[in-house]
């Protein structure tokens, strides 16, 4: 038979990683308590590696690889840079927290670049095929890390609620694609678009397989109604796992819808539109209402994040290359306010107490002003406060949604913003008005002040200054 | 009505009768081993699809390994039937009406104009010596190796993830010493005695 040798450069930043994590793998088995920093720091050196892998390789053309299953462009160059980023800053949050807390094993950086890798293979997927393999590798590692605190009553029950919630949304993915497969006949996204686009006469069946996959794609997101697991997980699991699960793999749900539809289900375009309005309009509504009965600040979080699931749907529903470049940006921007609002839970935090409760955060502004700051700036952002990067996310796909004509979802999209300004406001209020509950200044470690306040401050100057970050993803979806 | 047919229908039945009797033996044991029926005749009805490999993998893997597992699990466990089928009826018309819709989808999927025998003709028989073996392994080391490795990593992290979570150190436990046992002499073990016979009473 003959045979194609597949091009393996597009993929030196998949092997890469994959490699590394199996270096990483071996090496710690050789290390002890107190030389365990050589795997974060090796971990950490595989992000770095990884990203200067993926710069080189960025290009401004679309790469097909493997039998098509992988493809190298624009989008994937720019999610997986982010990603590395993300876990890189995570990593930096972690550190400390781990070692607090006995977590501190090679393990946690292992399984973490895992995931890592299952995202990079779910943002560079091109068949479904590798978006289920992509899905799998990235929900596995995810499950084992919030039930790696295993004396933890509430993290073993996350972990388990995560993981049977998480089994069904892949069954209902994978009914959907055997249901497009069998229709079409193809696995591949191209060729998969040209059968949809071909069929003649009912449709009902393609349908049927939209939903489900959709239905698989809104666990992932945490959208309403399939958010029931996202503020229990997020609740339950360590927070350096919360940090990790509420943000990178945010981005790579995004490419996994944007692979779907935008690049396999063009031809359904009418029905998926009013799919993704239903679940925007549910999702921004249950998670700003839901939010203010919160006392629980790592719920309040999930529910806020379930609201930015919501616009971030917005902004692939409107069907045009601006209104996917808007949905990214927020999918990027959210990753950033999302760092920011869990690691400073993380840096509230210390052995043998965790900063979960909102009344923890009362009197912030005495104990220590600064970390006061640094959280005004990101729970503004998170608001969508001017000028802050969260009202630039906010504001572009809103204006997507305009230009789509769906005035009236804008319209919902901003009163519940407004509903949910609440209570990212209480938290200021708490932080400035309020008695502390307990004296003493707050001293974190100096690398988790140095990280928080680098977030923080980004947050404010790439709002100040939006552009690049925006002609990024204009450019990545080739608007 | 062919041979082939016959023994189809044949496998089938036994095939529906023993999934019948998994979900309603009572004892636990009798279901895995009516389990263990299923994947017997469904690997014979794969085998009448041409799909030699598959029936083999079946049998080897889910009868020979996952099922003997099973079995163990549930002869080990102390499992209380009657605890677990309390509240059955309060999840009954939940379960029924999910049962009922996927049964609705399933209908309206097999049943679709997609799927008829002129959209789908029936493929080719193969010829008497097409390696089926031979086929998937070219397919899967070639056109879906980039898929083929994920699924290999994913197996690697499943192996990591399970022993992250389940490996205890504890201090106190016994445990054998190969190296020493390996090493051990005769000396260490054996003590010849010298002893004077004696008569025996």
């Amino acid at each position: 038979m003959n045979f194609d040798m597949p091009n393996f450069l597009p993929a030196m930043p998949e092997m890469f990683v994959l490699g590394m994590t199996s270096l990483i793998l071996i090496i710690d088995l050789f290390l002890n308590e107190r030389t365990r920093v050589v795997s974060y720091l090796l971990a950490q050196a595989t992000l770095v590696g990884a990203f200067i892998l993926s710069l080189s390789l960025y290009s401004g053309n679309a790469e097909l690889s493997f039998s098509d299953t992988f493809v190298l462009d624009p989008m994937a160059g720019v999610l997986k840079m982010a990603v590395y980023a993300t876990v890189f800053m995570v990593f930096l949050y972690s550190h400390s927290y781990l070692r607090e807390r006995g977590l501190f094993r090679g393990e946690f950086f292992v399984l973490a670049l895992f995931g890592v890798l299952g995202m990079m293979v779910l943002i560079s997927a091109h068949s479904f095929l590798t978006i289920y393999l992509g899905l799998e590798l990235m929900s596995l590692a995810l499950y084992a890390m919030v039930a790696m605190q295993r004396d933890s009553r509430t993290a073993s029950e996350a972990a388990m609620k995560y993981f049977i919630l998480g089994a069904m949304a892949s069954a209902m993915l994978l009914y959907g694609m055997s249901m497009l497969y069998g229709v079409t006949g193809t696995l591949e996204l191209t060729e998969l678009s040209r059968a949809v686009q071909q069929t003649q006469g009912d449709r009902l069946l393609l349908v049927f397989g939209l939903v489900f996959l959709l239905v698989g794609v809104a666990f992932k997101l945490g959208a309403v109604p399939f958010h029931m697991w996202v503020p229990d997980v997020y609740h339950g699991a360590p927070t350096a796992v919360t940090l990790f699960i509420s943000t990178a793999p945010k981005l790579a749900g995004f490419a996994m819808l944007m692979r779907l539809m935008v690049d396999g289900l063009p031809g359904l375009q009418p029905q998926w539109h009013d799919i993704l309005v239903l679940l925007a309009v549910l999702s921004i509504g249950v998670g700003n209402v839901v939010a203010i009965a919160q006392t629980n600040i790592k719920r309040m979080l999930a529910y806020s994040g379930i609201s930015h699931a919501g616009f971030l749907l917005l902004g692939v529903l409107s069907g045009t290359p601006e209104g996917y470049a808007a949905g990214m940006f927020y999918a990027i921007v959210y990753t950033i306010m999302g760092l920011g609002g869990f690691g400073m839970v993380i840096l509230m935090s210390r052995a043998g107490f965790e900063a979960e409760q909102l009344e923890d955060y009362k009197g912030l502004n005495q104990r220590s002003p600064w970390f006061a700051l640094m959280m005004l700036f990101i729970m503004f952002s998170m608001a969508g406060v001017p000028p802050f990067i969260g009202f630039w996310a906010k504001l572009a796909v809103l204006q997507a949604v305009v230009s789509a004509n769906l005035m009236w979802l804008a319209a919902v999209a901003v009163i519940f913003s407004v509903i949910g300004a609440f209570f990212y406001l209480r938290v200021i209020k708490l932080m400035y008005f309020d008695q502390a509950r307990e004296q003493g200044s707050l001293k974190p470690g100096a690398d988790l002040a140095v990280v928080l306040s680098a977030n923080a401050i980004g947050i404010l100057a790439l709002g100040a200054f939006p552009g690049a970050l925006m002609a990024l993803c204009l450019q990545a979806m080739g608007a | 009505m062919s041979f082939e047919q016959i023994i189809f229908y044949i496998f089938s039945a036994i095939l529906v009768a023993a999934a019948v009797g998994v979900i309603t033996v009572r004892n636990p044991v009798h279901a895995a081993l009516f389990l263990v029926m299923c994947f017997i005749t469904t690997s014979a009805l794969w085998l009448l699809l041409e799909a030699e490999f598959l029936a083999i993998t079946l049998v080897l893997v889910y009868v020979g390994a996952v099922m003997v597992l099973f079995l163990f699990v549930v002869m080990m466990l102390d499992i209380n039937i009657a605890k677990m089928r309390e509240g059955f009826t309060g999840y009954l018309p939940l379960g029924a009406l999910v049962a009922g819709g996927t049964i609705a989808v399933m209908w309206y999927v097999a049943n679709n104009d997609y799927f008829n025998l002129t959209n789908m003709p029936p493929p080719e028989r193969l010829a008497a010596d097409a390696s089926n073996t031979r086929m998937l392994g070219e397919q899967l080391y070639t056109t879906y190796v980039y898929p083929f490795e994920i699924a290999a990593v994913i197996l690697l992290l499943a192996i990591v993830a399970a022993i992250t979570l389940t490996l205890r150190h504890r201090t106190g436990t016994r445990y054998q010493k190969i190296d020493q046992q390996v090493r051990v002499k005769r000396d260490e073990r054996v003590r010849m005695v010298k002893m004077e016979s004696e008569e025996r009473k």
